[in-house]
This record gives C-alpha cells, sequence and structure tokens, in this order.
C-alpha cells in the first residue's frame, strides 16, 4: 500500500482568534512494508499529520492519494481507508469499553462487518501478537494493570488487520521493559507481516533501535526526512528544536573529537560497542 | 545530618473485593520496605509497573496508612492522629498527571489553593504564590488558564502549589511520565534547583533512567520489596540485577558494560557519557 | 468543533469588569436578566442594546469572541422562535398558508423572544468571561453563607462548581479525542436512526464516565495531599471587599433597570408591528 502526501496544510480554527497554523506544505511518500519513526516536540504537528493518514482529520489544502486515489475526492470511502490504515493513540487503554477483553478486541473487526466467529479469530490473533496471557481474554478489561490494559488495546487495533499501522507513543509511562517488549513485538510483526509501521516516539534511543527511517518535524514542518543515522547527524539541529539525538551519538563525537578512529555514525549500544572495540585494536596492532 | 523519613517494615496490603465489595483477599504491595532518607537529600526511588513505588509514596503524605509497621516523616508516626496535618504539612506531593492535580482555573489561585486550606493570612498567601511561582519559572503565566499551558508547565505549576505551602520534603511520583523530553528536562530542573536553593528534600519516583543519576541514593523496588539501594554508581554497575527487575540503565553505562563484557578495561560504575569517554581515552 | 465551546469560559484581561467584585457581578447579572422581561418595546430594547454594547465594550472581550457563545443555543433559539411564529394567534394575519399562520403578534413574539434570548446569553456569558471560576464560586458562597444557618452545604456547592468548570473544556476535548480513536477502530457514530445512534454511542460514553471517575479520585487525592479539609479553617488568597467601583457597579445597574424599566414602558415610538 503506498500513500503519497502532497503540499499538505492545515489551519486549527480557521477565521477565529485562536487561528493556528499546524502543518505548512509537507510532501512525503510511504511505501510498502517500512519502519518509519516520527519525532518532534508536542505541538510540532505529528499528531495532526498522523490523524490525517486515516482521514480523521481533514487537510484545509493539498492532496492524499492512497494507492493513486485522493482521499479527498467526493465519495471517496474513509471506511476503507480505517481498514487499511490502523492508528493507535497515545494511552489507548482509555478507549476500552466493553465487559470483556476479548470483545473489546472484537469491535473492530466486527466494524469491519466480519462475523461473530471471524472476529474471534482476529481478535484472539491479535492478542497473542501482544503478548497478553490468554487468563486474561474473559476478564473486564479494567480489572488489568496499565502495561496488560495497553496490550489490549493495541490488540484492538492489530485485530483489524491494517496494512499501515500507526502508533502514537505506544510505550509512554510503561517501565523499560514494558516499552521494550511492545516495541518488539511490533518490530517483529512488521517483519513477519510486512506492514508499514510509523511509530511517533520521544525516545531517540528507541527510534535508532527499531526505525529504518525516520521524519522529524518541528512547527508544523517536516524538516528532515531520511535514515535515522543521517538524521542524527545533525544533532546540533535537532537540539535547537528541542530534540536530541542517542546517547551514543554523542560519545562517538567525542570520542572523535578526542583522535578515536571511530565513525561517529553509530546510534545503538551494540554498533557502538562493536566501533569501539575495532578502534582499539586497531590502534593496538599498529 | 537531620532525619526525614523513616520506615520501619512497612507493610501494606490492598484488599480485593468481589462484585459486592466483600473483601476476598488481599495484595501485598508493600513488603517490609524499610528506607531512611535525611534532610535534603535527592532520591529516587525505581521499580517496574506495580512494583509498589506509588504505593510508597502516598504512604510518606499520610494518604494511604501502613498496614504493618511504621512510617516517620519528619519525625511524626503518620499514624499519629495529633500529627496528621504536621505529617501533610512537611511533605508536598506532586502526581503523574498533570490535568488532574490543577484545582484552579487560573494558575495562581491554583498556587494559592495548599496555603488557603493551611489558613495562612493573605496577604502572606500573595507572598508565598509570587515566590513559588518565580521559583519554578513561571511568574509570567500567572494569570493564564492552567488549560492553555504544555504539559511541563502544568507541572511546575503543580510543583509550584507544593512549594507555597513550605514543606521540608517533595514527593514527585512518575511527574514526568507524560511529558515529553524539554517538559521532562523543565521539570527535573525545577525540583532540582528547589533542593538546591531552599534545602527541600527531593524523593523522585520514575522509569527515566537518565533522570536519577545525579540523586544521593536510589531505591530499587520490585513486588513490594527494596530489592537494591545505594549511590547511582553502586546501582547501575550492577546491569543484569536491573534488567532483571525490569529496569534499563543510562545508555553510556550499558555500552561500558559491553565494553567491559568484551574485555575492555572499563571501569564499573560510569554514569556519563563524558566519564565513558575519559575512561575510553586512557586505553587509547 | 467540540472546542469551539466558549460559553462559561474566563477571558483573560485587565478591565474595569475583570476587576469588580464577583457578588456585583452575580447580582447584576441577576437583575439585567430580570430586566429583559420588563418591556417590549422599541425604546427598551434600544436602551438594553446601548447598556449591553458598553457593557461589552468595557470588558475588553472581543466582540467576536462573545457572538461565538451563541452557536451552542442555535437549536433552542430557532425552535423559540419557530414556537412564537407560528403558534401565536394575535393581531393581523400576515402570512397564511396551509397550517402555517403567521400573525403580527406572532412575528413581534418571535423576534422579542430571540432578542431576549440573545442577549440574555450574551449578559450571563460576559460574566464568566469577565470572572474566574474561583471568584464566582467564591462569590456565591459569600452571597449565600446565610443558608449555612439552615444547614445548606454551600461551601461544598461552591467547590463542585468550580472543580465542574474547570474540567468542562478537559473532559471535551477527552471526548473528542475518543471519538476519534473509535472511528479509527471502524465505529460509525453518525448514521442510523436515534436508538442506532444512542447505542453506537456506548464506545464514547463507556470510556468518558470512567475517565471522568479516574479524573474525580486523582483530584481528589490531589486536593487531600494538599491538606483540603473543607471550607472550615480556610483563608482566602482574594477575599471579597465591596471597594469604591462596586458601589458605583450598583448604582450604575439600578439607574439601568429604572431607565429601561420607565423607557420601555412610557416612552411611545412605534415601527410598523413592533
Amino acid at each position: 500500500m503506498q500513500i503519497k502526501v502532497e503540499n499538505l496544510q492545515y489551519v486549527y480554527s480557521q477565521g477565529t482568534a485562536y487561528e493556528k497554523q499546524a502543518l505548512r506544505d509537507i510532501n512525503f511518500e510511504i511505501g510498502g512494508g517500512e519502519f518509519i519513526g516520527i519525532i518532534g516536540h508536542t505541538g510540532s504537528g505529528k499528531s495532526t499529520l498522523i490523524q490525517h493518514l486515516n482521514g480523521l482529520i481533514k487537510a484545509t489544502s493539498g492532496k492524499i492519494l492512497v494507492d493513486g486515489e485522493d482521499i479527498y475526492k467526493d465519495g471517496y470511502n474513509f471506511k476503507n481507508l480505517r481498514n487499511k490504515v490502523g492508528l493507535v493513540f497515545q494511552y489507548p487503554e482509555h478507549q476500552l469499553f466493553e465487559e470483556t477483553v476479548l470483545k473489546d478486541v472484537c469491535f473492530g473487526p466486527k466494524n469491519q462487518g466480519l462475523t461473530e466467529e471471524e472476529a474471534l479469530e482476529r481478535a484472539k490473533a491479535a492478542l497473542a501478537l501482544t503478548g497478553l496471557a490468554e487468563e486474561f481474554y474473559e476478564a473486564s478489561p479494567f480489572e488489568l494493570s496499565g502495561g496488560q490494559k495497553r496490550r489490549a488495546a493495541i490488540a484492538g487495533v492489530l485485530a483489524m488487520e491494517p496494512e499501515v499501522l500507526i502508533l502514537d507513543e505506544p510505550t509512554a509511562g510503561l517501565d523499560p521493559a514494558g516499552r521494550d517488549d511492545i516495541l518488539e513485538q511490533i518490530a517483529h510483526l512488521q517483519r513477519e507481516r510486512q506492514i508499514t509501521v510509523i511509530l511517533v516516539s520521544h525516545s531517540m534511543e528507541d527510534i535508532a533501535k527499531y526505525a529504518q527511517r525516520l521524519i522529524v518535524m518541528n512547527r508544523g514542518k517536516l524538516l528532515f526526512d531520511d535514515t535515522p543515522k543521517k538524521v542524527f547527524t545533525h544533532y546540533r539541529e535537532l537540539e535547537e528544536i528541542g530534540l536530541s539525538a542517542p546517547q551514543v551519538t554523542y560519545i562517538m563525537h567525542d570520542l572523535q573529537e578526542r583522535g578515536f578512529g571511530v565513525s561517529a555514525e553509530a546510534t545503538t549500544v551494540s554498533e557502538a560497542a562493536a566501533e569501539i572495540i575495532k578502534a582499539l585494536e586497531k590502534t593496538h596492532d599498529s | 545530618m537531620a532525619e526525614m523519613i523513616r520506615t520501619e517494615n512497612l507493610i501494606f496490603d490492598y484488599d480485593k473485593r468481589d462484585e459486592e465489595g466483600n473483601k476476598i483477599g488481599s495484595f501485598r504491595a508493600l513488603d517490609e520496605v524499610n528506607i531512611e532518607v535525611e534532610k535534603g537529600q535527592f532520591i529516587a526511588v525505581l521499580g517496574h509497573n506495580g512494583s509498589g513505588k506509588s504505593t510508597f509514596a502516598k504512604h510518606i503524605n499520610a494518604l494511604l496508612f501502613p498496614t504493618g509497621g511504621t512510617i516517620f516523616v519528619g519525625g511524626y508516626d503518620t499514624k499519629e492522629d495529633a500529627h496528621f496535618w504536621d505529617v501533610r504539612k512537611s511533605a508536598g506531593m506532586v502526581f503523574q498527571n498533570p490535568d488532574n492535580q490543577i484545582i484552579g482555573t487560573v494558575v495562581e489561585e491554583d498556587v494559592g489553593f495548599g496555603p488557603e486550606n493551611l489558613g495562612v493570612p493573605t496577604e502572606e498567601i500573595w507572598k508565598r504564590v509570587e515566590e513559588s511561582l518565580k521559583a519554578v519559572g513561571m511568574l509570567e503565566y500567572r494569570q493564564q488558564s492552567p488549560n492553555k499551558l504544555s504539559g511541563g508547565q502544568k507541572q511546575r505549576v503543580a510543583i509550584a502549589g507544593v512549594v507555597a505551602m513550605e514543606p521540608q520534603c517533595i514527593v514527585l511520583d512518575e511527574p514526568t511520565a507524560m511529558l515529553d523530553p524539554v517538559g521532562r528536562g523543565e521539570v527535573l530542573a525545577a525540583a532540582l534547583k528547589l533542593r538546591q536553593e531552599k534545602g527541600v528534600t527531593v524523593i523522585l519516583i520514575t522509569h527515566y533512567m537518565d533522570e536519577v543519576v545525579d540523586a544521593d541514593k536510589l531505591f530499587v523496588m520490585s513486588e513490594g520489596k527494596v530489592v537494591l539501594e545505594g549511590t547511582p554508581k553502586e546501582v547501575f554497575s550492577r546491569v543484569e540485577d536491573m534488567q532483571k527487575y525490569c529496569l534499563d540503565v543510562p545508555q553510556a553505562t550499558l555500552l561500558a558494560h559491553e565494553l567491559k563484557e568484551a574485555g575492555l578495561k572499563v571501569p564499573a560504575g560510569i554514569l556519563k557519557k563524558e566519564e565513558l569517554v575519559e575512561a575510553l581515552c586512557k586505553l587509547k | 468543533m467540540i472546542r469551539d465551546i466558549t460559553i462559561g469560559q474566563y477571558y483573560p484581561a485587565r478591565s474595569i469588569l475583570h476587576r469588580l467584585d464577583p457578588r456585583v457581578k452575580l447580582v447584576c447579572t441577576f437583575l439585567y436578566l430580570i430586566s429583559l422581561f420588563l418591556f417590549k418595546s422599541i425604546p427598551g430594547y434600544v436602551v438594553a442594546t446601548i447598556f449591553l454594547v458598553s457593557i461589552i465594550k468595557l470588558s475588553k472581550v472581543p466582540f467576536s469572541y462573545i457572538m461565538k457563545g451563541l452557536r451552542p443555543i442555535l437549536m433552542l433559539l430557532m425552535i423559540t422562535v419557530i414556537f412564537n411564529l407560528f403558534l401565536t394567534r394575535e393581531g393581523d394575519v400576515l402570512f397564511s398558508k396551509w397550517i402555517f399562520t403567521v400573525t403580527a403578534g406572532g412575528l413581534r413574539n418571535a423576534v422579542y423572544m430571540a432578542v431576549r434570548l440573545i442577549y440574555l446569553i450574551l449578559g450571563s456569558s460576559l460574566m464568566t468571561f469577565t470572572t474566574t471560576p474561583n471568584e464566582l464560586t467564591d462569590g456565591i458562597e459569600k452571597l449565600f453563607k446565610p443558608l449555612q444557618k439552615i444547614k445548606l452545604p454551600v461551601h461544598e456547592m461552591a467547590m463542585i462548581m468550580s472543580i465542574a468548570l474547570r474540567f468542562i473544556p478537559i473532559l471535551l476535548e477527552e471526548t473528542d479525542k475518543i471519538m476519534k480513536a473509535q472511528i479509527a477502530r471502524g465505529a460509525d457514530l453518525e448514521s442510523g436512526n436515534i436508538i442506532q445512534k444512542a447505542k453506537a454511542m456506548v464506545p464514547v460514553l463507556v470510556p468518558l464516565f470512567i475517565s471522568a471517575f479516574r479524573r474525580a479520585s486523582d483530584l481528589a487525592m490531589a486536593m487531600e495531599a494538599r491538606c483540603y479539609h473543607g471550607g472550615e479553617g480556610r483563608t482566602k488568597m482574594k477575599p471579597l471587599r465591596y471597594k469604591k467601583r462596586d458601589y458605583l457597579a450598583y448604582g450604575v445597574m439600578i439607574f439601568y433597570v429604572t431607565a429601561v424599566f420607565f423607557i420601555g414602558r412610557y416612552v411611545p415610538f412605534k415601527i410598523w408591528i413592533f
């Protein structure tokens, strides 16, 4: 599935004293099977942008083409679009409402017009993907712990089997183990099913670890759109807009300045470790 | 140094109830916790979701009372009715969700809420409100509606609201969990500035390891117990233990750990990137 | 769209109206509302309009912002107009077709009621625009304090009101978000008849209630942590004391009510049927 965004503009509360341009002239293209990270500080327009991708917000001007079809043309089937583009909001557990976890996860598939059995099957598969234990399927979602609720809620979107999965800070408020767990499962799903994942995150470390492509938003504009490694080389510009690079990037840059023969491109701990060991071996050999 | 908080085998059980409200069992959230905090310290409590750290925090402010054992706050046993208000006054609390703890509809009125409850005279309230807002760098927003502020700003208002009550100790229960990195930095800086300038004891409960590298002491909780304690150096040097308790360590520490595993002579307990760079340069 | 509702919101500005004692504003708003029903003539409306416009000017709240407060009552306004227009049978018949008959009295009532309703909303929203909810509740608390003698929990009621006002915008935003999240899961909140629509709202209302309860319990804890223990022994950051301008405002109000009453009643001036 291909999404093409052309000259997208969005203005909040147009024509009032509170008018604010949230998106300016956004252009990008998403192919199939990518893992894309989006970063930007609060108010940079990233949440507004992702809500455009499944038609929850209509652009003030500009185009979005999904598989070549303009979603703003008359009679466009938004329901169909939302079946293909799944969106997990921040704190998705706040949208749980059914009596049991299983029923709640079935809500999406049923809205898609699937039969009871098909929906159940999808729901169980989705719950298994998120790693929620089977003993909780019949429990009330409100009795679960925070981390379990989060999994149940994410399963609610996964069960719709979207081709593009957008997650707005899916790990906010979770402990480090819970965070790694959920991200691992999402990455696994992305590889397995070859779907596109768009991850909005504040954690540069997580982005460096999982994303193949990184979009940086600032004041409604798309500032960078490249591989994380390339984007993080602009760490000084990122700092100016309240963002940063992963800590290891700074370490590598400092080492380079101190005359270490390391490349500063490493963005994850294991890459950095390998690079440092290699550099030290070289100096000791010679 | 004087003692701020001391617990003796602190135990807390949550009741589990069925749909009719009958007790059907209990869950031990705190299991013989022994923690000592001295006045003016910066203490951090780490732990996975459901480890009991929030339950502990609520004991400091007498929002919860021990099922067993004792907790002393500012020298008072929280269970003694006579000192109930002394306890609440000496320990202020900042919670996770910035929206759910701001009572006032204007910033300055919210900051004045605590002193009003304490029966502070009007003029004194104004003085305290002004000073507290200045201390967290929010004075220019005093007339604003909290709804128009960013998350980090709201949390700073919440801190000011606590500061205006002039507590000896501030407990921050995951104050940064819902904020972006900029907001997190603002809140942390505001809390630590209070400690520096007013000698307020700061107890920070968090999931973010990089926020606690400057703490005087860390307590790591898991399943209601304190499982690790010590300086950040001591605690973070135990990388495997931390991972076992569902936590992680700062990236510099992790990198140092991996290099050490690979046979490099990197000292233990590296917390900051500068330390690591320094150590590596010695190896060259 | 939901965030556009401005009624009941405070608009920060530095005006004489903002500085007035909330009790003055409460009493005067009440008098103003009554005054709107004291007359039924063009001269009366002219005086009321001059008064309203000058007060709005004094308040320094932008006119367009105040007008936005009318949007939520548009439905009510239309119903009022239609009822008055078609159901009043009084005076000459101006228009008649099938079952619809408009009389001069009907048209007059419809126009008067519409203007009254608009003035009513504008006047009372002006009070909330210029008074912080905290001041408002302080005012109510103090005005109704005598009722405490008959065991009415005046302080508690005032506190509940002020908290409700603080959380209205938060809950509205939350509703918006939950609706979007459920639409993203394929929920259809728009089509169908009333019963189907009501049913479709369950996935929105359940999370909304749960969130409201969670917020309430969080807030209760936060208030307790800040030593809240009811109205007893509480001091005020902004205690209410009448100043010169407050007495002046009462004077202006009494003058206006008297003027509008006499001019509205006794100055003969008519255009067509009005």
